[in-house]
């Protein structure tokens, strides 16, 4: 059974169609990456997944159930997470009122979980009373990652979670997220760190112009002759 | 000069109210409320209405209260009159500003819309009420001497004290409760508030009924101060948008401090210049914090 189950969607902004007939799986506790040049749509696909986007075709299911159009609050009641690229912190709110707002649709006490994600993060316990709008980049990252999973998601989708960080952020981050898949959490993540990213995944999808190009295992897409040309070839 | 001080200490505790229900309604909904002034009349006329006619008609006796010239029925009033002001400013969201919101309106178009809506409410209150001044008591009170040479009336010092009641109650609102974080969290960042699960409809309605019933407890509290208009929020506006600024957009901290800065130097000034130059004086002083910080006192990230 797969976690995720995307079916030939469709969608886009307004009139502008960005995804074609997109097809793609997660399944539960997998790490998967979405790779491929600008303006491929990965970001768009997760906006769309996330509900943040109406898909104009297709269908798309989580967990067996269908979620096509359901909005973003229903999908993280359902188990589903997302952290956005940019803008993903409340920068006048405490690093622990960030996290609260990550359980807002808990009704129960949910400080447990909260003493959990401070220990995965041990940076954050330290400054738990500070506005995250003055933290490191790095740290506003470990914010947004401990937000999404305050409600113990089964799938977590990020957005470029290593963008604009420096080189010894980036392998902290990529440590991060292999830690939270063995906690059993399935990863969805769009990386321009494209190989960093396949060694980490289990599978991996290609994208360009809309459409999925290819899927292969993460190892045998970094080997690939026309992935390294085209997307591992200029970059580290 | 301690006297005009303290004078505008009070008047800047009534615009900083107004003002802070502004920047809140700001905050979160990103469009300036001209209708604001106009919901603080509303306010103040609904008192008049229960404290002056229908309470009476119902026999509810007014409870004296020591030295004020007021007592316990006009409270009550007060109170009810914060929630019917919030009800209608809830009804307005519903049939103007949430159908323009659904089409992806520009901000000037809603701030357009609120200013239309000021006009209507404004007409409304002068239809039923008229444009005389209006009183909720006519009884002279003595004022008390304090300290400093300052002399207020008893009245004057309940403001200040319920003032100071409100803004200690909705601080406690937004920093230790679930809706208030998610109300800041909404202001800074409304589409991550969404992807959080956080019912963003639920917060913009609560928005309203705190922006409204600030206003409309403003809006009574400058009718006890001084009287009854149709055009008091009105001329109210300018202050409150004057404060808002001042404090920086957005921060209700700011807005409480840039209204008592207002109101201070508003009457400070009439020991130097003529009444009239009131507003002139506060904005010069808007003008000149602006060019040393741009963003207002407490705004920044």
């Amino acid at each position: 059974m797969a976690l995720l189950d995307v079916r030939c969607v469709s969608s886009g902004y307004g009139e502008m169609t960005i995804l074609r007939d997109i097809s793609l799986r997660v399944d539960p506790g997998e790490v998967v990456t979405l790779i491929g040049p600008n303006g491929a749509g990965k970001s768009t696909l997760l906006k769309t997944i996330f509900g943040l986007l109406r898909p104009t075709g297709g269908q798309i299911l989580f967990e067996d159930t269908d979620i096509t159009g359901l909005n973003p609050p229903a999908l993280v009641r359902r188990g589903m997470s997302y952290v956005p690229q940019v803008d993903n912190v409340f920068p006048s709110l405490t690093v622990q009122e960030n996290l609260e707002m990550g359980a807002f649709v808990r009704h129960d006490s949910f400080v447990e979980r909260l003493e959990e994600i401070y220990a995965f993060f041990p940076a954050l316990g330290l400054k738990r009373k500070q506005r995250v709008g003055g933290l490191s980049g790095g740290e506003r990252q470990m914010v947004a990652m401990g937000r999404a999973l305050m409600l113990d998601p089964r799938l977590l989708l990020l957005d470029e979670p290593s963008a604009g960080l420096s080189p010894r952020l980036v392998r902290i981050v990529f440590e991060k997220m292999a830690e939270i898949n063995q906690t059993g959490v399935a990863l969805l993540i769009v990386e321009q760190n494209a190989r960093e990213a396949l060694r980490l995944s289990h599978r991996g999808y290609v994208m360009a112009s809309g459409e999925v190009r290819l899927e292969g295992e993460g190892s045998q897409l970094v080997q690939d002759e026309e992935v390294r040309r085209l997307y591992l070839g200029g970059r580290r | 000069m301690t006297e005009l001080i303290a004078y505008g200490v009070v008047l800047g505790s009534i615009i900083a109210l107004g003002a802070i229900g502004l920047t809140l309604l700001y905050g979160v909904l990103r469009f300036a409320h001209f209708a604001h002034g106009d919901l603080m009349t509303l306010g103040a006329y609904v008192v008049l209405l229960l404290n002056a006619d229908l309470l009476p008609a119902l026999g509810i006796p007014e409870l004296k209260l020591g030295p004020l010239s007021f007592g316990g029925r006009m409270l009550g009033a007060l109170v009810v009159s914060m929630a019917v002001t919030a009800l209608v400013a809830l009804l307005i969201d519903r049939i103007l500003y949430h159908p323009l919101r659904a089409r992806r309106s520009s901000p000037v178009i809603l701030a357009m819309a609120s200013l239309g809506m000021a006009f209507i409410l404004r007409s409304l209150i002068y239809i039923i009420w008229g444009p005389q001044f209006l009183f909720y008591s006519q009884e002279l009170r003595p004022a008390w001497e304090l300290p400093l040479a300052v002399r207020l009336k008893p009245d004057q010092l309940l403001i200040l004290v319920m003032v100071l009641c409100l803004v200690l109650l909705l601080y406690w609102f937004l920093q230790r409760t679930k809706l208030g974080k998610a109300m800041r969290a909404t202001a800074d960042n409304p589409q991550l508030a969404w992807v959080c699960g956080i019912d963003t409809g639920r917060v913009t309605a609560w928005t309203w009924v705190l922006g409204a019933a600030l206003a409309a407890a403003a809006g009574v509290l400058y009718g006890i101060d001084a009287q009854l208009r149709p055009d008091m929020g009105w001329s109210f506006l300018l202050p409150l948008f004057a404060a808002v600024i001042l404090g920086g957009i957005g921060s209700p901290l700011g807005a409480l401090v840039g209204g008592i800065i207002l109101g201070v130097v508003q009457q400070v000034s009439t020991a130097f210049l003529l009444p009239t130059y009131k507003p002139a004086v506060a904005f010069l002083v808007l003008i000149l914090l602006l060019f040393v910080r741009p963003r207002g006192l407490f705004g920044g990230t």
